[in-house]
């Protein structure tokens, strides 16, 4: 499945354009801040309903307009369906596949998958246990349509149990019956979340140790571990072992809403013991890595979003990459440059590339 | 908005925190009321305020009514062994309309839902499990709102009826009628097949 073609209306700093897109591979170049990420944002919101970026709907509205439009029109084997996102300032999002909008933008996840590799990838290291938790839900969410299902209800079955507690704790008083029936439906939903992430991270750490040592020349040894508390105990057990805690506190303080996953390189937190180079090395290889497990786990290759990718990969490494990302085994890639000259080069003559230069507000086809 | 009359903006302000109407309904409202004879609007504030002091509450199951028990609590050619526990009266108007249950009800006044601030506290369980000690009720129809909070409300309920010789049931949940089956979540189809029923015509 490709994106065909790619209409935005007020959505971030353009005000109407439209893009007839390669099939294969397509280049945004143009000086910074003209918003060559914002398009690649644009295709992220298509796939996600979301931006990678703002979560927040309205502010990715264009200054002093009321709505944007996004609208994608994704292609496979000459079959067409339109993908539509539009977002009015104090209005539901409606987000539509063909005429029919979604009642649960939930259903929308996994039919068009992306990958976005991004200089704030950072973050996944240096952040707390919840970007780390977000961007791994967000990969099984891709191959796994039951996995968010379960994580929404998960969450909102802790959000009254977090009430209820903070109720108990503010007026001081206590009853077990009804915190009972919400331990009784966090505890399987959260035996059933734990035993799916153990299971990704299984089937994922041998995909992601192939392409870091193909990135690193096989001389490190990468991994992750899940840190979790469902790890070595019954959750039920360790629920009602915290409920004088989780009382005092007033919220949750066990479940899988704390699970980690830590980044280890040769057996060392990276966070404290990586070089830069070795962090960035990690990070593109931990989406190389998405990128080959959600190909493997799903119909579709997804769309491979590379914003600025000079920030993480040598000259070399990149045409490697881009060599690699013109063979079968990537789907259509979308890439971003200051410089339009090193990836016309990069690219030199290839018909399956298009490359777009973007000033003044609008995209433009220049090769 | 600006009103040139005190009172009329005071009477805009009281419409206005009714359920759905906003401050240009409520304006539609009173300047109506405005053109009315005033035998009519003595009517319409009769009306209103005998909405509390005349309606009482029926004592055995919360349904509102002109008597301390409700005509459907009194009535003797109904069944009085079986409760239907609803969230509000509106339930027990739209359950009536189908013409398909003869037993009696228990209104809840709401579902639990620490986030709301609702607790079984706030709602009539006690009353409930009283009714079904001193009843003699063989089943109990839950029909609630299929949320997680109308679940959860039904099985606080249902761990509290676990020493008494009662039966419980829950509406059954399935495609709505008038529903193209490619259009119904996975979770209704899945509740559909799992509960299907012996073809009738």
């Amino acid at each position: 499945m490709h994106l065909k073609k790619l209409n935005f209306i007020n959505f971030k700093n353009y005000e109407d354009f439209s893009l007839e897109l390669a099939e294969k591979i397509n280049c945004f170049v143009g000086y910074n801040g003209v918003g060559k990420t914002n398009v690649l944002d644009g295709i992220y919101y298509l796939s996600n309903c979301k931006s990678f970026f703002n979560p927040v709907d309205s502010q990715n509205i264009k200054e002093g307009e009321e709505f944007f439009v996004i609208e994608g029109v994704f292609s496979e084997e000459n079959q067409n369906e339109t993908i539509y996102c539009g977002v009015k300032k104090g209005r539901k999002k409606v987000f539509k596949k063909g005429k029919r909008s979604y009642e649960k933008l939930s259903e929308h996840i996994g039919y068009i998958n992306t990958v976005m590799i991004s200089p704030i990838d950072g973050n996944l290291i240096l952040e707390g246990s919840d970007v780390r938790r977000k961007y791994i839900d967000h990969i099984i969410s891709q191959y796994n349509p039951s996995y968010l299902q379960d994580l929404i209800k998960y969450n909102k079955v802790l959000a009254h149990r977090n009430a209820l507690l903070k109720q108990f704790k503010e007026s001081h008083t206590f009853e077990s019956s009804s915190l009972e029936v919400w331990d009784d439906q966090l505890v399987p939903l959260a035996e059933k979340i734990y035993a799916i992430r153990k299971a990704f991270i299984e089937g994922f750490i041998p995909v992601f140790d192939k392409r870091y040592k193909k990135l690193s020349n096989g001389l490190e040894a990468p991994t992750f571990t899940y840190q979790s508390h469902l790890e070595d105990e019954d959750f039920k057990n360790k629920l009602k072992e915290n409920q004088k805690k989780d009382r005092t506190v007033g919220y949750s303080t066990v479940g899988i809403h704390k699970d980690d996953y830590v980044f280890l390189l040769n057996d060392k937190p990276l966070k404290k013991f990586g070089s830069q180079g070795q962090q960035k090395t990690y990070l593109i290889a931990l989406k190389l890595a998405h990128y080959d497990f959600i190909s493997d786990k799903s119909f579709h290759k997804p769309i491979l979003l590379l914003d600025d990718i000079y920030d993480k990969l040598d000259e070399k490494r990149i045409k490697q990459l881009m060599e690699a990302v013109l063979q079968k085994s990537f789907g259509q890639v979308f890439i971003t440059d200051t410089d339009q000259n090193r990836l016309k080069n990069l690219f030199d003559g290839k018909e399956e590339v298009k490359v777009f230069q973007i000033a003044n507000e609008i995209p433009k086809a220049i090769g | 908005m600006n009103i040139p009359s005190k009172v009329v903006e005071q009477a805009v302000e009281e419409f206005a925190t009714l359920p759905s109407i906003g401050k240009r309904s409520a304006l539609r409202f009173v300047l109506h009321l405005l053109k009315q004879d005033p035998s009519d609007l003595e009517d319409l504030a009769q009306a209103i305020l005998k909405l509390k002091n005349d309606i009482i509450y029926c004592k055995s199951c919360s349904n509102i009514s002109d008597k301390e028990i409700c005509d459907i609590c009194a009535n003797l050619e109904r069944d009085h062994q079986t409760i239907c526990v609803v969230e509000d009266v509106r339930d027990v108007m739209a359950l009536e309309n189908t013409y398909q249950y003869k037993g009696l009800y228990h209104v809840l006044g709401g579902i639990i839902s620490p986030m709301d601030g609702v607790g079984p506290q706030d709602l009539k369980i006690e009353e409930l499990i009283t009714r079904i000690k001193t009843q003699n009720i063989k089943e109990i129809i839950f029909a609630l709102s299929a949320t997680m909070e109308g679940d959860t409300t039904n099985f606080y309920i249902y761990k509290r009826l676990k020493d008494f010789d009662v039966k419980a049931t829950v509406l059954s949940r399935g495609v709505a009628v008038g529903d193209e089956l490619s259009y119904a979540d996975e979770v209704t189809l899945g509740n559909s097949i799992k509960n299907r029923t012996v073809f009738e015509i």
